[in-house]
């Protein structure tokens, strides 16, 4: 019990007792609660037993505060505790330090106010693609600048990028690689029995892994590895105010931060493609010996005729334009955090996201651009 | 008078390199102890220690009488619910607008109405001296000196007895270094507080310390803001009596000639 009422004729008596601390305010809040006057006018309170800290004084200042209001007389029989005074003194003081005006939280009920969310949008979007374009015309001016001056190209870094973004990803693109062969392999055989057409799922697997899929997974890998870690690098050096030291320096962050992970990138994807390439051939070859029982001379005789002279190149030329598209995504959401952390994770995932779908879009630009040239 | 904070025989090790032999230290209720030393002398490993945020090599570290050191993940979140500490760079969640960071101890360790929380927590802004205005502000709307203050504010979610304050005022101008003084005194006073505070400006410690504590190869010495000013130890005495120093002696007799 924290506190104690006892009606006399005039007057309730309430005595307060034990620890008023934050700790403690869960179980005093609803013994509060439960005090009854019973139509009582005055109320005498005496806070010598009780020990108050700021928050217990808080609630003693609440519940006095609407005793006022309800017409009650409250007095302390002694002296009222000091933790009281301060509460009263804190909150009746004006504030030190000014800052914004807070918005009302039901603005959103209001149309004008839903007629400027749409405007603000429409501009904001408008921003965005036009902060896209100024971001893509100054890596080209630097990478045309730079072009001229071998020794501004970089190489230890753009290396590390190579290092970072290509070799360590061996395992995982070799991985996936292999189980694109098996998926295709698998799902063919199924299909192509039925006509008793089983040969043709080495053209399935070898022209769908080089023509494709190797160079269209290994991109999304990619994305979700290399473009993420861009954008949170260059995000949090952002807000460590690393860039702006870079700039402060005289140095571009676009030569610097950019440039040497586009290049980095546009070396090391179309080398992980090569690899995914053959890793998905061997796969290919594998299942097609133990789930067909083909001997392995026969898989590579069909698969040298089915492959055309293009079929690899048209897979691999693409990679340069995916990683480009990546490294693009993910170096310009990194260099639009600012303030939070939480901008930081906001615009990782955006990179990601941005990075898959301009991959895929590209994808399906080269479909139609390869099918108009006829190869 | 019962011990606050009381470190004894603490040794820190980072492979090779020693940072604390044998360290003491006492802190006394009431008191507002100011840790003073060198870069890389050790002061924030001694608060983490203290913190019991990280285990030292060897010695006793005791809150309130109870030695953190040995104790369980369990008995140490409610040892750490009784202090309240504030980090060199605010450390606010970013996330979190000013009212939730402030809330956030309480949450975690009350079970209160969220109408209780949002008044208790504009009681703690008011005391630091922040309007209601500033508690839907995120972090990084606020000026250096609104992120110390919401800092504050945060540590005495609990209203704990003992603070923490990690280089309080660096990074703010004068004016506002002195205003955070001016309120951690207020604070101290008010609150009956027991204040640690790790620093390096030199008014900060001589506006509101009472004791101060100097970390020199690895050991502490303390005194009494009078008594060290006159240490002979050679970095104690480059200090308090170097050029710095010497210009903060010379306005202010120059203030009080003309007052």
């Amino acid at each position: 019990m924290y506190c104690v009422a006892r009606r006399q004729a005039d007057r309730v008596e309430l005595a307060l007792r034990g620890e008023w601390r934050a700790a403690t305010l869960a179980a005093i809040e609803p013994e509060i609660a439960a005090l009854d006057l019973g139509g009582n006018r005055r109320l005498q309170i005496d806070a010598s037993g009780a020990q108050f800290d700021l928050s217990g004084a808080w609630l003693l200042h609440d519940y006095l505060a609407r005793a006022c209001a309800a017409g009650v007389n409250a007095e302390f029989s002694g002296e009222p505790p000091p933790a009281l005074a301060l509460v009263t003194r804190t909150l009746d003081a004006q504030p030190a330090l000014p800052g914004i005006e807070a918005t009302s939280q039901t603005a959103w009920l209001d149309p004008a106010f839903a007629v400027e969310g749409l405007g603000r949008k429409t501009v904001a979007g408008w921003r965005l693609i036009e902060s896209l374009l100024e971001f893509v015309g100054r890596v080209s001016y630097a990478a045309g600048r730079d072009a001229v001056s071998l020794k501004r190209w970089r190489p230890t870094s753009i290396t590390r990028h190579v290092y970072d973004t290509g070799i360590t990803a061996i395992p995982i693109v070799a991985l996936i690689g292999f189980l694109i062969a098996v998926i295709l392999a698998y799902m063919g055989a199924q299909q192509l029995r039925k006509f008793g057409a089983d040969i043709y799922v080495v053209d399935l697997v070898t022209v769908g892994v080089l023509r494709e899929l190797g160079v269209l997974l290994t991109a999304i890998i990619v994305a979700g590895r290399s473009g993420s870690a861009f954008a949170a690098e260059i995000g949090a050096m952002r807000l460590n105010e690393e860039v702006d030291a870079l700039q402060a320096i005289g140095v571009d962050p676009i030569e610097m931060l950019v440039l040497p992970r586009v290049i980095g990138l546009v070396i090391a994807l179309p080398l992980l493609t090569v690899i995914a390439d053959g890793i998905g051939l061997v796969g290919g070859g594998l299942l097609c010996h133990t789930l067909l029982g083909m001997p392995l001379a026969q898989y590579l005789n069909r698969a040298n005729e089915s492959i055309a002279s293009t079929t690899f190149w048209v897979g691999i030329i693409k990679a340069p334009v995916f990683a480009l598209l990546i490294a693009l995504a993910g170096t310009w959401c990194g260099l639009r955090v600012r303030g939070s952390s939480r901008d930081l994770g906001r615009l990782t995932t955006m990179a990601v996201v941005q990075a898959i779908f301009f991959v895929i879009l590209a994808d399906a630009l080269f479909a139609v651009l390869f099918m108009e040239m006829d190869i | 008078m019962t011990a606050m904070v009381e470190v004894r025989g603490l040794v820190n090790r980072f492979g090779r390199q020693t940072v604390h032999r044998n360290l003491d230290m006492t802190v006394a209720e009431g008191e507002v102890f100011g840790i003073v030393g060198g870069s890389g002398s050790g002061k924030s490993v001694l608060l983490r220690t203290i913190l019991g945020l990280q285990k030292p090599n060897a010695g006793t570290v005791l809150l309130g009488g109870r030695d953190i050191t040995r104790m369980s993940v369990g008995e140490l979140r409610a040892v750490k619910a009784g202090y309240g500490v504030t980090f060199q760079q605010g450390a606010l969640f970013s996330s979190l607008n000013v009212l939730q960071n402030v809330q956030l101890p309480m949450v975690e360790h009350l079970q209160l109405p969220r109408r209780t929380l949002d008044e208790l927590a504009m009681l703690k802004l008011r005391l630091v001296g922040l309007g209601p205005d500033a508690a839907r502000k995120f972090p990084s709307q606020l000026s250096g000196g609104m992120v110390k203050r919401v800092a504050l504010a945060r540590a005495l979610a609990l209203d704990p007895k003992l603070l923490f304050l990690d280089e309080p005022t660096s990074g703010l101008d004068p004016i506002g270094a002195q205003a955070f003084d001016e309120l951690v005194v207020y604070l101290h006073r008010e609150l009956q507080l027991t204040v640690v505070m790790i620093t390096h400006d030199l008014d900060t410690l001589f506006g509101t310390c009472t004791r101060v504590g100097v970390l020199v190869d690895g050991k502490m010495i303390t005194d009494t803001l009078a008594g060290i000013v006159h240490n002979p130890q050679p970095w104690i005495h480059a200090y308090f009596q170097g050029q710095r120093a010497r210009q903060r002696e010379t306005s202010q007799r120059e203030t009080g000639h003309g007052a």
